[in-house]
C-alpha cells in the first residue's frame, strides 16, 4: 500500500508540475506582453514598462516561473492587477460559492442516480429500464446551461419558488444561501445524475455473472435482491471512478451555470478576469482547477486502492 | 423463494438486438435529419436569418404563420437562423474532430509500434491534457487568442487529440501480438507499414464510434463556448449565441429560449443514439459480452 500511495503521489506531482509549466508557457512565454496586453491596445509605453517592472515580467523567464509556482505554496498567487487585492483573497471568496455549489450538485446528481441506476439494473430489459435509459439519454444531450434556463422558466418565473439568480451571501443566512444555490445545483447535476446512473446501471449488470451473485441466486434471493444486497458494494468501484473522472465536468459545468444563475463564484472571476485582462487571476484559478481535478483523482485512486486490494498491484 | 430463470440469456439477446437496430436506426435518421436542414440552410432558409436594416417591428413574435418558431428580438426569423446555426455548429465539431484523428490517431499508432520513452512520453501528454477541464482549456486558448469559430475548433480540437491517440493507441496494442501482424513483419515489413496497412484497418471501427461520440461532446462544446461569448461571433448564428442573447427576454418570449435548445438537444441525442448503435453493430465482441451479462 506504502509504494502505491507513493507511487502516485509521484504521479500526481508530475502531473501538476506539467500542468504548470504549460499555463505559465501558454499565459507568459507566448509571443505578446502580459503588460501590454492586459493594458489594452492604446496604453502609455511608459504605463506599460511601469507594469511589466510591477509585475517581475523583466526577470528571467525560469525565476518568474519559480516566483509564481513557489508563491502557491505559501498561499500568495500574487496581486489581481484589477482589483488590486491579493488574488489569494479573490478566490477565497469564490470558492465559499463554487465549493458548496460542487459539493451540492455532486449530491444531487449521486442521490438520484443510484436508486436510478439500481432499479435499471434490477429491472434490466423490461419498460422500466427502457424509460430510464432514455431519460439518462436526453439528461445526457441536454446543455446545462440549457436546462437551467428552462429551470429558471418553471420556478423563478412561472411558480416563482427560488430566484431566477444571484447570492445572498452566507450571512444572510444558510438556508437562503443554500437556497440560491438549488436552482444551479439541479442544472449541474442533471448530465452528470444521468451518466452515473448508466454506469451504475452496467457496473451492476458485470457483476451478474460473477459466482457470488450465481450463490446469492441459487439461495433463492430474487434477482433485484441479489443485486441490492451483493451487486451494489462491488458496483461501487467503478462508479467512484467515473465521479471522480466527472469531477472536472462538474467544475467546468460550474463555471457556465454560474454565469447563468450571476453567482459571485471562480467561474464568474475566471470570465470576469479574461474580460478585464487581468492575466494573474485567470493563469491562477486555472491552476487551482486544475489541481483540484487532479487532487480528486488522486483521492479516489487512493480511496479505492484502500477498498480493493486487487488495484494496488496494478500497473500504473 | 424466486421464480425467476437464473439467466434470461436468449430473451436478452434478442431483447438487445432490436434495442440496437433501434437506436442506430433512429439515431441515423436524426443525425441525417439534422445534415439536411444544414445543409438546405445553404441555399434557402423560409426567411433571410440577417436581413438588413432589421425588421425591428416584428421583434419577439411569437411562433405562428409565417414565422413557424416566431422572431428574436430584432426581428430575425428563429427557425432561419437555427437553420444557419447547424451548419455552424456541425462544420465546427466536424472540424475539430478532424484535428483529432488526423493527429490523434498518427501518434496512438506510433506510440503502439515503438513503445518504450516515446510511448511512454506521448501518454504522460495525454494524462496531461486530461487533468485540464477541457471546456477550461478552450476558455484559456479563446482568451488567449481571441473568441471566434475559428479559435473554438482549435481550442476542442485540441482536447480531441488525446481522445483518438488513447483509444487507437488501447487498440492497436492488442492487435501488434496477433498472428497476421507477426506474419507481416516475418515478410520484411516495417512497423509504419504494418501500422498503416494492417493496423489501421482493424481499429476503424472503434475510431468510427468514437468519432461519433466526439461529434456530438464537440456540438455541446461549441454550443457552451458560444453561449459565454467566445466561440462563434455576429453576425454568424450559433445555436449557443441564439442562447445568449435570449438569455434576458426569455421570461417573457420563452420561444427564443427553447427552439435553439430543442435544436440542440436533438442533434446531440441522434448522435449519441448512433454511436450507441454503431458501437453494437460494428463490434461483435462488445455484443456478446453485453448480452452475456
Amino acid at each position: 500500500m506504502g509504494s502505491f500511495v507513493a507511487q502516485r503521489f509521484v504521479s500526481l506531482s508530475a502531473t501538476l508540475l506539467a500542468a504548470s509549466i504549460v499555463i505559465f508557457v501558454v499565459m507568459e512565454v507566448l509571443p505578446g506582453d502580459p503588460a501590454a496586453y492586459m493594458l489594452g491596445l492604446n496604453a502609455d509605453p511608459a504605463a506599460v514598462a511601469a507594469l511589466r517592472e510591477q509585475l517581475g515580467l523583466n526577470e528571467p523567464v525560469l525565476q518568474r516561473y519559480l516566483n509564481w509556482v513557489g508563491g502557491f505554496f505559501v498561499g500568495d498567487f500574487g496581486l489581481s492587477y484589477t482589483y488590486r487585492v491579493p488574488v489569494r483573497e479573490l478566490i477565497a471568496d469564490r470558492l465559499w460559492v463554487s465549493v458548496p455549489l460542487a459539493l451540492m450538485a455532486l449530491a444531487l446528481a449521486i442521490i438520484i442516480a443510484f436508486p436510478v441506476g439500481i432499479i435499471a439494473a434490477a429491472k434490466r430489459n423490461s419498460i422500466v429500464d427502457a424509460v430510464i435509459m432514455g431519460a439518462t439519454q436526453l439528461g445526457i444531450a441536454i446543455p446545462n446551461f440549457w436546462f437551467a434556463m428552462l429551470l429558471v422558466l418553471a420556478f423563478s418565473v412561472g411558480l416563482r419558488w427560488f430566484s431566477a439568480g444571484g447570492f445572498p451571501g452566507w450571512d444572510a443566512g444558510i438556508l437562503v444561501g443554500m437556497k440560491s444555490l438549488v436552482l444551479p445545483a439541479v442544472a449541474l447535476a442533471l448530465p452528470q445524475a444521468s451518466i452515473l446512473a448508466r454506469v451504475m446501471r452496467s457496473a451492476l449488470l458485470d457483476t451478474l455473472h460473477e459466482d457470488f451473485i450465481r450463490t446469492a441466486r441459487a439461495k433463492g434471493l430474487s434477482s433485484g435482491q441479489a443485486i441490492r444486497h451483493h451487486a451494489v458494494r462491488n458496483a461501487l468501484i467503478p462508479v467512484m471512478t467515473i465521479i471522480g473522472l466527472q469531477f472536472s465536468f462538474l467544475l467546468a459545468g460550474a463555471i457556465i451555470i454560474e454565469n447563468v444563475f450571476f453567482l459571485p463564484g471562480l467561474g464568474r472571476l475566471i470570465f470576469q478576469a479574461i474580460a478585464q485582462r487581468d492575466l494573474i487571476v485567470v493563469k491562477s484559478v486555472v491552476l487551482l482547477l486544475v489541481a483540484a481535478v487532479v487532487i480528486v483523482n488522486f483521492t479516489v485512486d487512493l480511496a479505492y486502492a484502500a477498498i480493493d486490494p486487487r488495484l494496488r498491484r496494478r500497473a500504473p | 423463494m424466486s421464480t425467476e430463470p437464473l439467466t434470461d440469456l436468449p430473451r436478452q439477446e434478442h431483447g438487445r438486438w432490436r434495442a440496437h437496430h433501434l437506436s442506430l436506426i433512429i439515431g441515423a435518421a436524426i443525425t441525417l435529419g439534422v445534415i439536411a436542414i444544414a445543409l438546405l440552410s445553404l441555399v434557402w432558409t423560409p426567411h433571410d436569418p440577417n436581413p438588413t436594416p432589421l425588421p425591428i417591428a416584428e421583434r419577439l413574435k411569437p411562433p405562428a404563420g409565417a414565422h413557424w418558431f416566431g422572431t428574436d428580438i430584432y426581428g430575425r426569423d428563429v427557425l432561419s437562423m437555427i437553420m444557419v446555426g447547424a451548419r455552424n455548429s456541425i462544420l465546427v465539431a466536424l472540424v475539430a474532430v478532424g484535428i483529432g484523428v488526423g493527429i490523434g490517431v498518427p501518434l496512438g499508432l506510433f506510440a503502439a509500434a515503438r513503445r518504450g520513452w516515446l510511448d511512454d512520453f506521448i501518454m504522460r501528454v495525454n494524462d496531461l491534457v486530461f487533468a485540464f477541464p477541457a471546456l477550461l482549456l478552450a476558455i484559456m486558448i479563446t482568451a488567449l487568442l481571441g473568441p471566434g469559430a475559428i479559435n473554438a475548433i482549435i481550442a476542442i480540437g485540441i482536447f480531441n487529440i488525446p481522445v483518438f491517440a488513447r483509444v487507437t493507441r488501447g487498440a492497436a496494442l492488442s492487435l501488434w501480438t496477433r498472428e497476421y501482424v507477426l506474419a507481416a513483419r516475418v515478410a520484411g515489413k516495417g512497423s509504419a507499414l504494418i501500422s498503416i496497412e494492417h493496423i489501421l484497418p482493424n481499429v476503424l471501427n472503434i475510431l468510427v464510434v468514437q468519432a461519433t461520440i466526439q461529434f456530438s461532446l464537440g456540438i455541446l462544446a461549441e454550443a457552451a463556448l458560444s453561449y459565454v461569448g467566445l466561440g462563434t461571433q455576429p453576425p454568424m448564428s450559433s445555436w449557443g449565441r441564439m442562447l445568449s442573447e435570449s438569455q434576458t427576454m426569455f421570461a417573457f418570449a420563452p420561444h427564443v429560449a427553447i427552439f435553439p435548445g430543442l435544436a440542440i438537444v436533438v442533434t446531440v441525442l441522434g448522435l449519441n443514439l448512433l454511436g450507441d448503435g454503431l458501437r453494437d453493430m460494428l463490434d461483435p465482441r462488445l455484443r456478446r459480452e453485453r448480452s452475456a451479462q
